[in-house]
């Protein structure tokens, strides 16, 4: 279909070869296992296929989007989607070959330093999977670092990143992970210093949570660095725009779902796995490291560094199998950042933040909706509401609104609860409309 | 060529703004906690909206691409990437999906990975495919975990090693090794192929999983692949097929044939999507029947023409991810395969084994086969040092990006000396491969007369050959969070 | 200096040089021009324990990753901490400032396994 072959041209190129047929070259397949697909369908033409997807696509409902819990709906410049489509990136392959590849490494390497300048650590890697299988290699390389076993996640974690790491180590059978209680809806001191028995690798912080509320940090931190245990921080990329580095108050790594900096939503991926350490822990770092050096004429020049570690050289030794990342993604964030500046993130993040609290505000005036939690959010919210958070969340639907995710999936006693997330998207007619729509409901 | 790059940083210019947004009703600290706020902002770059786009615009001209230049790297499957299924990928329906939106507003996205999955099924013969994982690598790791759950549901606890071929790509023994198993590594025989009797040798009830790659990294058919998993299946162990380089069997083998319990694909390889620079790809995993139970969640389950999310399973692995998988690279590899019948899906497969085993055929008297036979997807050739005057693989390597060609994959397979491992795949032209054979040529001739020409190269590319062991002695990853 | 001498060498290319009960143990001139310029070396941890052949650190060049294997069995009492910051010592110095650990030994009788200098050197030629 995309060969360029024409008949002639194969029967030249097979008399090249010195065979007389295409199958003395398949001799060494046994004649029993050629066989294709039984009940394969007729292909589309373009505009077929076109048509199809166009059809495919309408299936699925337009919403405005206050639903976030791991994915949220930010601004996407039109400069980013752009130089997104050039083939020169697109089309590449990972930088093995340096010198041919300089744009890309020194592409990487400004995304390695934009996410260390967020975050205020000293050193990223160029990408992982997602947010949550950044933070299971960042549990094991905690474990491999203090030779310790255990690992406290926060019930206030993302429930589906929890099941994440429990599947990653339930065939090893290690590190093991004990969840802490966050009935209040983050962590508290008093319920992480009594797990901390000499026995813990890393203590796992969300700020902003699941729930959207910030954690005590610093003092977490403390408590995590006097028992001889790592502070893992999972943190919200566009929060750091205002919000103090982890690497500032205290964490050894931070790890982040990227999805936020510039890559749409797309149903659930490719989404963008950010990881960062203290300089201390570069080497535990999973995956491709672009570093700087000189070329034999002394220019600088761009390179992928401490191959050593990784699973094409170290094979069984290796503390990581990743190799293809999400280079593509971290390229989107890394336009999207340069494109905001320092400025410009901090606008967002304070646009998210006060939408996000006018909304809560107007919202919990109607009577029967509350906060569920009264710590400090970013710019999620759980809403309490007078009955089933599901059947709010359906009856928005109907006026175009995705309310946000009913929390009873996750947890039993939260099927009244709605987390609602707000972004610097959602217009302030949005707003009144969600407002609104709950009006609407309301007795 | 062009002029090196300063970066982003460097070129940032105090108060400039690329993108503008509406100020804020009120200031973040009426919100939230002052001790929560940042002392210092983020050391980005300051730049306008046009120096961003100039500054990605020149540094992407630095780069070689699949678009610009033939990229004939071994066990990568550079094929062209189809632009319908780029202009699919960017349908504002499939791009504004939120993936926690309730399945009723996400028929679209699920219908597709439904189709998709049967499609992969009738492709495989396999019973069932996870679109979740989000690479290769991952995928392998998904089919470890899925062969351990199966042992321990069967209560049998013996099963602590995983049989590995030395041939196979990194990411098996890596795999195996977190998933927490022992890796026994098999050495191939002088065919380049495993051997079948070192394979029962190192059977055993201490067997979980035997992976191997068909065709192998040296583009050769594992030709008794069918006894193997006979031995394998005896042995109470289960095989696992690393489908990297299906493109040799692309609608001409069905991996249930020759008796796989489980498989991956990459999507980003046989499926045209791009590599982006390196990701997103996309790793499904299929799996015989008495697997299915055990796949990680969510499934996609079609009712009566609807499509609905299955979120918990008894025996399930659990999630490998969050959200249903790589949606965006999934929906391309979808439009790829509705692209082809029966007939074209074949033809993949034979117009990558008809432009490898030319390429092979043409340059084989100077650069030898490591088995002289017809290859499959890929052959593997060698450089022989001692007779292109101390002239080493790494050299012919950054010679042929002089000549405009990005190298083959070198030093690959671990156990073929100055290893150039070479994938042309189907999609280019004969007029391409007979220029790069050309060049090789060329620089094997260059070898033979000025050898310091190839052992110096590149010599037109933005930058000289690079210095990666200051690289790597003194690492520098970052231009530094703070203002020096 | 642990004179090549005063060593005894095992066949995977790692030296011993013996105090008391205590063994100083590195790689061999050989063995650091085979695997060439050394970028990281991962070292056990001080009290672990570790078994004669088998494998106890790391050897990073730029594209490679050798095992070292313990030559003797024994507790891991001390680690060469210099190579952290500088692993080219082990090229500059492999017998000298190169070590890698020292093991408290638990059965002597292992070095009889091992070769003198001129044998190690016979098995290179």
């Amino acid at each position: 279909m995309y060969s360029p072959h024409t008949e002639a041209e194969r029967t030249e190129m097979l008399q090249a070869i010195g065979v007389s047929s295409f199958d003395e070259l398949l001799a060494q397949v046994p004649a029993a296992l050629q066989r294709g697909p039984d009940n394969w369908p007729p292909a589309l033409t373009e505009p077929e296929l076109m048509a199809h997807a166009r059809t495919l696509a309408a299936k699925n409902k337009p919403l405005v989007c206050f639903a976030g819990a791991g994915a949220q709906d930010h601004f996407i410049p039109a400069a980013v989607s752009s130089l997104l489509q050039r083939g020169e990136y697109l089309s590449a392959y990972t930088p093995y070959q340096a010198e041919a590849s300089q744009g890309l490494l020194q592409a990487i390497y400004e995304f390695q330093s934009s996410i260390c300048a967020l975050t205020g650590m000293d050193a990223a890697n160029a990408s992982h999977y997602d947010g949550a299988t950044a933070l299971a290699a960042a549990a094991a390389a905690a474990a491999r670092i203090t030779g310790r076993k255990k690992i406290l996640l926060p019930a206030s974690l993302h429930p589906e990143w929890r099941t994440v790491l429990a599947t990653y180590f339930k065939a090893k059978g290690e590190p093991w992970l004990e969840i802490v209680p966050c009935p209040r809806g983050g962590l508290e001191l008093a319920e992480v210093q009594q797990r901390l028995d000499g026995t813990v690798a890393a203590v796992v912080v969300a700020s902003p949570n699941f729930y959207g509320g910030l954690e005590d940090g610093p003092a977490l931190a403390q408590l995590a660095h006097d028992s001889g245990a790592l502070l893992i921080s999972v943190f919200d990329p566009i929060s750091l725009g205002l919000l103090e580095a982890p690497g500032v108050w205290g964490a050894d790594m931070a790890v982040g779902e990227g999805q936020g900096l510039g890559n749409p939503l797309n149903g659930g991926g490719p989404y963008l796995g950010l990881f960062a350490c203290k300089k201390a822990y570069l080497r535990h770092l999973p995956g491709r490291i672009c570093g700087a050096t000189t070329d034999a004429e002394g220019h600088r020049g761009f390179v992928l560094t401490l191959q050593a570690r990784e699973q094409h050289i170290r094979r069984e030794r290796a503390a990581s199998n990743i190799c293809s990342n999400e280079a593509l993604c971290a390229l989107v964030a890394t336009i999207y950042l340069a494109l905001m500046g320092p400025a410009g993130l901090r606008d967002v993040a304070e646009l998210c933040v006060d939408k996000a609290h006018r909304l809560a505000e107007q919202l919990t005036q109607i009577p029967g909706y509350r906060l569920r939690f009264d710590r400090p959010f970013f710019n999620e919210f759980v809403l309490e509401c007078p009955g089933s958070a599901t059947r709010v969340r359906n009856a928005l639907l109907k006026d175009g609104l995705l309310a946000g995710v009913p929390l009873g999936a996750f947890n039993s006693t939260m099927g009244n609860c709605l987390l609602v997330c707000v972004t610097e998207s959602r217009s302030d007619e949005d707003l009144a409309r969600f407002v609104a729509g709950i009006r609407k409901i309301s007795p | 060529m062009i002029q090196r790059e300063k970066l982003s940083i460097e070129k940032s210019v105090p108060g400039r703004r690329g993108v503008r947004v509406l100020p804020a009703s009120r200031p973040a600290a009426d919100w939230l906690p002052e001790r929560a706020l940042r002392q210092h902002p983020p050391r980005l770059p300051e730049m306008s909206e046009f120096d961003v786009v100039r500054h990605y615009t020149r540094l992407s001209r630095l780069n070689f691409s699949l678009d610009t230049h033939f990229y004939p790297l071994g066990s990568c499957t550079m094929k062209y990437n189809p632009r319908a299924n780029e202009a699919i990928a960017a349908l504002d329906g499939f791009t504004a999906a939120h993936p926690s939106a309730p399945t009723r507003a996400l028929q679209g996205t699920l219908e597709m990975a439904w189709r998709l999955e049967q499609m992969l099924c009738e492709l495989t013969g396999l019973a069932a495919f996870t679109l979740q994982p989000a690479a290769g690598a991952q995928g392998e790791l998904t089919g470890i975990l899925l062969a351990s759950a199966w042992h321990r549901s069967r209560r049998d606890h013996r099963r602590t090693e995983i049989l590995v071929a030395d041939s196979s790509h990194g990411t098996n023994p890596a795999s195996a090794t977190m998933g927490g198993f022992a890796v026994n590594t098999v050495a191939s025989g002088a065919d380049g192929r495993v051997n079948l009797a070192a394979i029962r040798a190192a059977l055993g009830p201490q067997t979980a999983l035997v992976m191997l790659t068909v065709p192998n990294t040296l583009g050769l058919f594992e030709t008794t692949i069918c006894e193997i998993a006979q031995a394998v299946h005896e042995a109470g162990a289960l095989l696992y097929l690393d489908g990297a380089n299906y493109n040799a069997l692309m609608g001409l083998v069905r991996p249930a044939d020759i008796g796989a319990d489980i498989l991956h694909f990459n999507v980003h390889k046989s499926f045209s999507t791009p590599h982006g620079g390196g990701g997103p790809g996309a790793g499904p995993v299929g799996v015989a029947a008495h697997l299915v139970p055990f796949l990680p969640l969510p499934r996609v389950i079609e009712k009566n023409g609807r499509y609905i999310l299955k979120s918990s399973a008894r025996k399930s692995i659990g999630r490998m991810r969050t959200c249903l998988g790589n949606v965006a690279v999934l929906l391309r590899g979808y439009a790829y395969l509705r692209s082809h019948d029966a007939v074209a899906l074949r033809g993949i497969a034979e117009d990558a084994i008809l432009n490898a085993n030319y390429v092979r055929v043409k340059l084989s008297d100077l650069y030898p086969a490591a088995i002289d036979e017809p290859c499959m997807h890929e052959c593997v050739l060698q450089t022989n040092p001692e007779q292109m005057r101390g002239v080493k693989t790494l050299d012919v390597a950054k010679r042929l990006l002089d000549y405009g060609f990005h190298a083959p994959t070198i030093y690959f397979p671990l156990i073929v000396p100055e290893a150039l491992m070479i994938e042309p795949t189907e999609t280019e032209s004969r007029e391409t491969l007979d220029a790069f054979v050309a060049a090789m040529r060329a620089i094997h001739a260059e070898a033979m007369t000025d050898p310091e020409q190839v052992q110096t190269a590149p010599h037109h590319l933005p930058v000289r050959r690079l210095d990666e062991l200051a690289a790597a002695r003194n690492p520098t990853v970052a231009w530094g969070a703070t203002i020096p | 200096m642990f004179e090549e001498s005063q060593c005894r060498f095992a066949a995977s290319h790692e030296w011993v040089f013996v105090a008391g009960d205590v063994a100083t143990v590195g790689i061999s001139d050989y063995a650091q021009k085979e695997i060439s310029d050394i970028v990281f070396v991962e070292l056990p941890a001080v009290g672990a324990t570790v078994a004669q052949g088998k494998a106890c650190a790391v050897i990073e060049s730029v594209k490679a990753a050798a095992d070292f294997m313990a030559p003797v069995s024994g507790e891991i009492i001390a680690i060469n901490e210099a190579l952290a910051d500088t692993p080219e010592l082990v090229n500059q110095s492999p017998q000298g400032e190169g070590w890698f650990v020292k093991i408290r030994m638990t059965d002597s009788t292992e070095l009889d396994g091992l070769m003198d200098f001129a044998a190690y050197q016979h098995t290179l030629s």
